[in-house]
């Protein structure tokens, strides 16, 4: 019966942290080339365009480290 | 492979008391206090360079803090600063190889994010009253989003620091296999190979010091290193030489702990800074709330 668990549990790991992945690769790219456009009209703002583009990727980043943390626990803490 | 939390030194009473992330905590409030002492010290009319470095850190956190929560709310800047030396502490301790990092453990960011919890309940208690405080709770999204809160910053913080460490192990054991793959089948072709190896890397090395270019370097340098691993394990100096482990892993770490880390500690910091801004307004715009009474 364990083996049954263990090997779904890793699948389970497997899928969410592929389709974890999605979400925030397809905000932070729309994210950062927003800013890079702002940065193209206006050089002059680049700096904070910068870090609040590097603060708003960390923030939406926080789903895809969500379903990192439920896939790392799923495959060390199932046994 | 081993992935596991922090050990548990001291179980008392059904809890642990001491663990690897106490200690962790402590070293790095140990170091922090060291720091603010000798930064402290002797502070001169024309500074040192340390002083004019320290003077310029606290300005651009006050510079930070004003522009975040405004000007009234500038009293919380010996909070954020330590809330936020302590997360790049907590996350940085753990390159020393001693401890553990003191993040990568899910009870220092519930803390820390329960702790910003309850400023922002309190400090809206304060400005606008119980009653008003639990009349922001009859439509249940208001519960929702309070819960929601806490949690998202905790995880987020916990979730980058662990997942970088599990991800820096798990490379290390594929590195570690990797080369004693490499070294093992050199090795077990005896010393022929060993020494074909040998003279490869050294012809390598030769043509990369002649020519000025990087690549026949790097490859001379691998090439050598194994032969020589081999010729050691053959002499049966040693049984297993993981030469791989050496630069990978660095630069990895670069960027998971110090970049991360970093990253990790500001986000905590600044969304600190705006949810306890937000509950406190500042004075006037409280007497027109009160006056509208909204």
């Amino acid at each position: 019966m364990g083996e049954i668990v263990r090997a779904a549990a890793v699948l389970g790991a497997g899928l969410c942290m592929g389709i974890g992945a999605i979400g925030p690769a397809l905000g932070e790219g729309n994210a950062v080339g927003k800013a890079l456009e702002g940065m193209a009209r206006q050089p002059e703002a680049a700096s904070t365009l910068r870090t609040n583009m590097i603060l708003g990727c960390a923030i939406t980043e926080s789903t895809g480290i969500y379903s990192l943390v439920i896939a790392i626990l799923l495959i060390f803490a199932v046994r | 492979m081993e992935v596991n939390g922090p050990k548990v030194y001291l179980r008392l009473g059904g809890m642990n008391i001491i663990t690897q992330t106490t200690a962790a905590s402590f070293a790095v409030m140990l170091l922090l206090c060291i720091a603010g002492y000798f930064l402290g010290r002797n502070l001169k009319k024309r500074p040192g360079r340390m002083q004019v470095l320290t003077e310029k850190g606290v300005s651009m956190l006050y510079g930070l803090v004003e522009e975040t929560m405004g000007k009234h709310n500038a009293y919380w800047t010996p909070y954020i600063g330590a809330l936020f030396l302590s997360s790049l502490g907590g996350s940085l301790i753990g390159m020393t190889g001693i401890f553990r990092s003191a993040t990568s453990d899910v009870s220092t960011t519930i803390t820390w994010a329960l702790m910003t919890s309850f400023l922002v309940w309190g400090c809206t208690i304060k400005n606008s009253g119980l009653k008003s405080f639990l009349k922001g709770y009859i439509n249940p999204l208001n519960i929702v989003s309070d819960i929601a809160q806490p949690v998202s910053m905790a995880f987020r913080h916990f979730g980058n620091i662990m997942g970088g460490g599990v991800l820096t192990s798990i490379l290390y054991t594929g590195l570690a296999g990797l080369s004693s793959l490499i070294v093992g089948a050199v090795r077990s072709n005896g010393w022929l190979v060993t020494g074909v190896t040998a003279l490869a890397g050294a012809l390598l090395l030769l043509l990369g010091f002649k020519k000025k270019k990087l690549a026949p370097k790097l490859f001379g340098a691998v090439f050598a290193a194994v032969a020589v691993a081999a010729a050691l394990e053959l002499l049966g100096v040693f049984r297993e030489i993981p030469i791989l482990e050496v630069g990978i892993p660095a630069v990895l770490s670069l960027y998971f702990d110090i970049f991360s880390g970093g990253i990790q500690a500001l986000v905590f910091s600044l969304l600190t800074m705006v949810y306890v801004g937000m509950a406190c307004p500042p004075r006037e715009e409280k007497e027109k709330q009160e006056k509208t009474g909204n």
